[in-house]
């Protein structure tokens, strides 16, 4: 349990940070293609007797290389050409399912993820992926808000926000794969989405909607883990739900929507 | 004076759309340039090429006597830029401070923490645009006007030696028009930056503006001063319309 509670607190907060930027660009659909990447990667691991997480990574950081010149293409709406990767990473992902030979519990567990069973590794890799991301957050914190704000205004201002993008889109590729057999790869989607979906209703201030949203991460997390380990329904399961409620509370209590009416 | 931008037989396109067709222009140092035609005549693309934004298919450009394609960043630095407004999501948890500073975070460089004299370049730029007093509010809650002048105060803190205003005025009511103008023409004669103005409308060019160029279908019809562009026919020929229609 104490391995457990100590994943939830780390991805929380890793998929609630990077959260914020897909949020802000307005790309969910990145973290959909993503974290299916990573799940397609992790079983075709398992298919070939490879450690799943290495596939997860390297099939995130092809998509990656796919997803980045995607969304710059004009003449192609991004969230048809991402939304065509994710079938794609889901049809290898149940393709290679199909093909696995003898109980798919392992598989399944990627699916769905297992944050009672998370080991010392995985634990170790988490928490050196959210010292990372944290690290990088913190030294380019200006630049990202840049981009953030305007990519065209950023790249204007001499700032290399190409590189600032693919540096979001890889180290989004890391956090996912990180969290992939603690939160599962069918699940992770909701809980980059909905956090930080949440802090943007209720803050003006980019720095505290980063802190909230990793703060949201983390109870959705915890009240999660709490409720299945009680009740002995699927970690991950209930994680998303949880998360989906926070997203729902703010959305109601958004001071934001006065605002949005006037406008 | 010096030659601050040069374009030779520039052409530039997306795909098959030719925006800019074997232009060639020079551009003196401290100059205001007027660019004005009708929409779809490559003015923004213009302004684009010459920051780097835009795709040099063939063709040479040179600003500060540096060759564009190979001193991208360093150019871009030196560039204020405002693009034509758009729309914001009031939601945006961005405020005006932090617009005005991303014109000192390019400046900087990558990973390089702002010094005093940055933060006195974005208080000046607030000042000179007059935006101090609502430095602190949301992006998204000023009027067009507001968010117009938050653009020139971001391009005005970068301290360019070069400014390019896109439309600045369009989407404005008269007044805030008439607003925007004036601090143009005082950018202009207090920086002594060199400026390149694109607009629909000439009336909307500031006194300062001495020289206009008229483009229509990617190529320079016309290049000359302020009243020898008023012409009528040349306008009405631009434009394609009566030189009556120019009139109201």
């Amino acid at each position: 349990m104490q391995r457990a509670l100590c994943a939830s607190f780390l991805g929380g907060i890793s998929c609630g940070v990077i959260g914020v930027w897909i949020i802000m660009m307005r790309i969910p659909f990145v973290g959909v293609a993503m974290s299916h990447a990573a799940f397609a990667g992790a079983i075709c691991g398992l298919l070939f007797s490879v450690n799943p997480l290495v596939t997860a990574f390297l099939f995130c950081v092809a998509s990656s290389a796919l997803i980045g010149p995607l969304t710059e293409r004009a003449d192609i709406d991004p969230t048809v050409s991402l939304g065509i990767i994710f079938s794609l990473m889901l049809g290898l992902a149940f393709l290679g399912m199909g093909l696995m030979e003898g109980p798919k519990t392992e598989a399944l567990n990627l699916m769905w993820g297992s944050i009672l069973t998370v080991s010392r590794s995985d634990l170790i890799l988490l928490a050196v992926t959210t010292g990372l991301l944290l690290l990088l957050l913190t030294l380019f914190f200006k630049e990202v808000q840049a981009v953030l704000f305007n990519r065209e205004v950023a790249r204007a201002a001499g700032i290399q926000e190409r590189a600032i993008f693919y540096g979001l889109l890889f180290t989004s590729g890391i956090v996912v794969t990180t969290n992939l057999t603690s939160i599962g790869g069918l699940l992770i989607f909701s809980l980059i989405v909905n956090p930080p979906a949440a802090a943007y209703q209720i803050t003006y201030n980019l720095p505290l909607m980063f802190f909230l949203s990793a703060a949201f991460g983390v109870l959705s997390c915890f009240i999660g883990l709490v409720f299945s380990y009680i009740c002995n329904v699927p970690s991950g399961a209930v994680i998303i739900i949880v998360s989906s409620l926070v997203f729902i509370a703010c959305l109601l209590l958004s001071p934001k929507r006065r605002v949005m009416k006037a406008h | 004076m010096n030659t601050i931008i040069e374009f030779s037989n520039v052409t530039v396109s997306y795909r098959e759309n030719v925006a800019l067709h074997n232009v060639s222009l020079k551009v003196k140092e401290g100059a205001f340039l007027g660019v004005i035609g009708p929409n779809g005549s490559g003015k923004t693309t213009l302004l684009t090429t010459v920051n780097g934004l835009g795709k040099v298919r063939s063709g040479r450009v040179k600003v500060f006597g540096l060759e564009l394609k190979s001193h991208q960043h360093y150019i871009r630095k030196n560039i204020g830029y405002v693009p034509q407004s758009s729309n914001i999501d009031p939601r945006l948890p961005i405020t005006v401070y932090e617009v005005v500073k991303i014109g000192r975070v390019g400046k900087r460089g990558m990973g390089r923490r702002l010094n005093h004299s940055d933060y006195d370049a974005i208080d000046t730029a607030l000042a000179v645009v007059g935006i101090t007093n609502f430095k602190g509010r949301p992006i998204g809650h000023l009027s067009s006007g507001e968010k117009q002048k938050v653009a020139i105060a971001r391009a005005i803190a970068q301290q360019p030696k070069i400014m390019l205003f896109d439309e600045p005025t369009s989407n404005l009511d008269p007044g805030a028009q008439q607003d925007i103008i004036m601090l143009m023409n005082s950018i202009y004669r207090e920086t002594g930056s060199t400026i390149i103005l694109v607009t629909h409308i000439l009336q909307h060019l500031p006194e300062s503006c001495k020289e206009v160029i008229c483009l229509k279908q990617g190529e320079v019809i016309h290049a000359g001063t302020y009243n020898e562009t008023l012409d009528s026919k040349l306008l009405a020929s631009l434009y394609e319309c009566s030189p009556e229609a120019l009139g109201s």
